[in-house]
């Protein structure tokens, strides 16, 4: 079964992957000796009811598998049961984790601690916290080496040195007396990758390794890695909760939901031919795969269709827009996030603007929205400037353009509740009273699809998507015409966003709104968005219809970015 | 908790999370048993104590604890020291109510209108620069020299030297909370600054004004003996505890009890407030909360 797979994944994909040398898969490969064999894995948390249940996988040396799941699946409770290392009163109640013939499940602390680091390397999900800021990035991976009994300074300096170069990291001999702060959030990652493979592990697990990153140094991290990994015949297990990522870069694909495992198979079986229900539901919603695979230019250009009956006037006119910011401890030093932005957006069509860290959008979306001052340029809303006018008008055009957050945790004052919270907008502006309120919000609960009952409930009652339609329940809630929403569905796992992003449809089509749309995910640009304004350090690199953009796009930044949307290999 | 998407239903409201984890915590538990104590011991004084405070047996000084009619005891002028200290708990809880009121009552406001309005920041920080540059000690002997030493005098004394720390901690918890997205969205909507920050700022704030207030009640107690002992604060035949051990030294080895018991009592109160406090900061944690 394990040879299928290679030879499936070779014969259709036989581009970047194969490049890397398989001659540690294929010498171990069915060997029937695997490194790693998960039987009937159960874990508890307290005395309540197992939160894996019965999860068993094996895997060979050399193979890189993925477990693929939204949050909530148990994907991270598995790594945490094979790492021992479950949060608070989490115990494995049953079942066998066998490392090389050695039971992980039964084994004692003192033997794990030798097992952490020599024979299972970690490459943690978030590169911000997981290095010690006050620790210099060398001494961080010298501290590595010397827990794996090295003992001899100068060799561990030498070695640390070489792990660093290994990873990537230019100049590794000066680079290693810095300190984490000097380093970018991909080299962070490069850092941590080296310290997991500091012990020369048989196993690496990589936890949502690049999901805190931008898609381009995604894309070269994990090349890296993979290389490092294929070189090394390190197995790999890959935690991720993004489909086309793990297609792209794994042999096999294990699909995990509440606890079980639902599905094991290539990423062809997987994303072509998924057995399971909610497999099926799980590729349908993954905007990567999505994008991937629909390259009927029909449904791209339909939208196209309802900006001609809407009328070609625009709600929204960004010209010239400027925003410096002063550099902290250089006296005049400016920066500037934004540089000589101009588009306009038509009334009832969906604008998204695409762009990576860094690229500015965030900070146009603020001066739209009011919340900065333009340096230079202007941020037009039927004409006119929310900071450039004040009072009456400027409350006017406060309730035409509406927000909706990235994070449907940091966006609800938790100490509401969300008939309180839905009504605030109404409570500000005096619209009605006490009953009439009551009755908008029960129409706004309705029109997001969310039963009546939450209203007294509070936003920590809730879950992220439901969090969500209150937040956009809110921005709906003094019947905007402009809905700006920042990263909205960005903080979502798969499936819930891709109902949000139907809810936004819907609503668009009913209440005839405007989206503009901040967004580093392109295959969410392709599933909503008409036009797509692509940024790049504050300027504009590229704009225009999503048609023209996708298919024939004119900037070398905007071809990288779509290079770079995992699960691109199997559009084809 | 780590993995919360277990949590059951129904154990989402704050106010059912905070009164659940203070039940988990046996020490917080405790601490609160014992502020009930003692808050019940302040309340009830003239029920409690056998006699008053500053009514005088000639004839039996220096008791031992367990005598008959005295359960503590006796002092140098033959005052029961159950009943002075059953007071003496009254006068310290008195000062350091007072103290935690004057330091929530202005540090509140001045900690939210500086987190909020970077203009006003640098006054009101200046303001708390100058005031801590003052030991308290040095606040007390001038109002006591302008005034008259007095319980209230104390209280002012003690809550003044505390309100940069309230200052402090308001304005620290004002700029988290300034930058979260429901700030800006209530921005959006044209709302005021001064309705974002009463309406938004201050209930999440809330949590940490009370704990701030459970840690300066303690330290307002003993800086009220302190007061007491040097003649600062409350003056006698009032009692306090620190008027009590003052009064104690000078017979310390001919009758120690006489200094012990108020010492355990100052002890005891600070003990309550600090166990509970850290309960209660343990209940407020947002780490420890079910926020993912």
């Amino acid at each position: 079964m394990q040879q299928d797979a290679d030879i499936t994944v070779t014969a259709t994909n036989g581009s970047d992957r194969r490049r890397s040398n398989p001659a540690g898969r294929s010498g171990h490969g069915d060997a029937g000796d695997p490194l790693l064999q998960v039987r009937n894995l159960e874990v508890r948390f307290g005395d309540g009811d197992p939160v894996l249940h019965q999860v068993s996988f094996d895997l060979q040396r050399g193979e890189r598998v993925a477990i693929v799941g939204q949050s909530g699946s148990g994907k991270s409770t598995t790594i945490g049961a094979i790492l021992r290392l479950l949060p608070g009163n989490g115990r494995i109640s049953g079942g066998s984790i066998l490392l090389g013939g050695k039971d992980l499940a039964t084994a004692s602390d003192g033997e794990m601690r030798g097992i952490r680091g020599k024979k299972i390397g970690l490459v943690p999900q978030d590169p911000m916290s997981n290095l010690n800021p006050s620790m210099k990035v060398g001494a961080q991976i010298a501290d590595a080496l010397a827990a794996n009994g090295m003992r001899n300074r100068s060799a561990i300096r030498k070695r640390a040195v070489e792990l660093l170069t290994e990873a990537g990291i230019p100049d590794a001999g000066r680079r290693y007396g810095q300190y984490p702060h000097e380093f970018s959030g991909g080299m962070r990652q490069r850092v941590l990758i080296a310290i997991a493979l500091a012990g020369s592990p048989d196993l690496l697990i990589a936890d949502e390794p690049t999901s805190a990153l931008d898609v381009t140094v995604q894309r070269q991290i994990l090349n890296h890695l993979q290389t490092l990994v294929d070189a090394h015949g390190t197995s790999l297990l890959f935690i991720t909760h993004d489909l086309g990522l793990a297609a792209d870069r794994t042999d096999r694909i294990i699909v995990m939901a509440e606890g079980r495992i639902v599905e094991v198979g290539t990423p062809r079986q997987i994303l072509l031919d998924p057995q399971e229900e909610y497999t099926r539901r799980l590729v349908a919603a993954a905007p990567s795969a999505v994008a991937a695979l629909d390259t009927d230019p029909g449904r791209v250009l339909e939208p196209a269709a309802v900006t001609a009956t809407a009328g070609p006037e625009d709600i929204l006119v960004v010209r010239n827009l400027v925003k410096e910011f002063a550099l902290r401890g250089q006296r005049g030093g400016t920066v500037k996030a934004v540089n000589d932005v101009s588009f306009a957006v038509q009334r009832g069509t969906t604008t998204a603007v695409v762009g990576e860290s860094g690229s500015g959008k965030t900070t146009v979306a603020r001066i739209i929205l009011g919340l900065e001052q333009a340096t230079g340029g202007e941020a037009l809303i039927d004409g006119r400037s929310i900071t450039g006018s004040n009072g009456a008008q400027r409350r006017m055009l406060r309730r035409k353009v509406q927000p909706v957050f990235q994070d449907p945790y940091g966006s609800l004052d938790p100490t509401y509740s969300i008939e309180r919270l839905i009504d605030e907008p109404l409570r500000i502006f005096k619209v009605g009273n006490r009953a009439s309120r009551q009755q908008r919000v029960a129409q706004l609960l309705d029109a997001v699809a969310l039963p009546r009952t939450v209203a007294q409930r509070r936003p920590n009652e809730l879950s992220g998507g439901q969090r969500q339609r209150v937040a956009i329940a809110r921005a709906l809630a003094l019947e905007p015409e402009l809905l700006i929403c920042d990263e909205a569905v960005s903080a979502l796992d798969v499936l819930v966003q891709d109902q949000i992003l139907e809810l936004l449809a819907d609503l668009q089509q009913r209440l005839g709104l405007t989206y503009l749309f901040i967004t580093h995910d392109l295959a969410v640009v392709r599933q909503i968005a008409t036009n797509v304004v692509v940024m790049k350090s504050g300027s504009v690199v590229e704009a225009g219809s999503v048609d023209k953009v996708f298919l024939a796009p004119d900037a070398d930044y905007t071809k990288e970015l779509l290079g770079a949307i995992p699960g691109a290999a199997f559009a084809r | 908790m780590a993995i919360t998407e277990i949590r059951p239903a129904g154990l989402g409201s704050a106010r059912g999370r905070i009164w659940k984890s203070l039940h988990g915590s046996p020490l917080g538990l405790a601490g609160g048993a014992m502020l009930v104590v003692v808050v019940l011991v302040a309340v009830l004084a003239p029920l409690i104590a056998p006699y008053s405070p500053s009514e005088v047996h000639f004839a039996t000084p220096f008791q031992k604890p367990g005598t008959v009619g005295f359960l503590l005891g006796t002092d140098d002028l033959g005052r029961d020291i159950f009943s002075r200290m059953v007071y003496g708990v009254r006068a310290s809880l008195e000062v350091g109510a007072l103290c935690v009121l004057l330091s929530v009552v202005i540090g509140t406001p001045l900690g939210l209108l500086a987190g909020y309005w970077r203009w006003l920041d640098a006054a009101v920080s200046r303001l708390t620069d100058v005031t801590l540059a003052f030991p308290f000690l040095i606040i007390a002997v001038g109002l006591a020299a302008i005034s008259g030493p007095s319980l209230a005098n104390a209280a002012i004394a003690l809550g003044i030297a505390h309100i940069p720390t309230m200052i402090r901690v308001v304005r620290g918890e004002t700029l988290r909370i300034k930058e979260s997205d429901f700030v800006l969205g209530a921005q959006t909507m044209d709302a005021s600054g001064l309705r974002i920050i009463f309406t938004h700022v201050l209930p999440n704030a809330a949590s940490a004004i009370i704990v701030q207030a459970t840690v300066i009640m303690p330290v307002a107690v003993i800086g009220e003996a302190l007061l007491s002992f040097l003649g600062l604060g409350i003056q006698p035949p009032t009692p306090s505890l620190g008027i009590m051990l003052s009064d104690a030294q000078q017979y310390i080895f001919r009758s120690p009890t006489a200094a012990i018991f108020p010492g355990i009592g100052i002890a005891l109160i600070c003990l309550a407030f600090n166990l509970f406090g850290d309960a209660l900061r343990d209940a407020f944690d947002p780490t420890s909360s079910s926020r993912k």
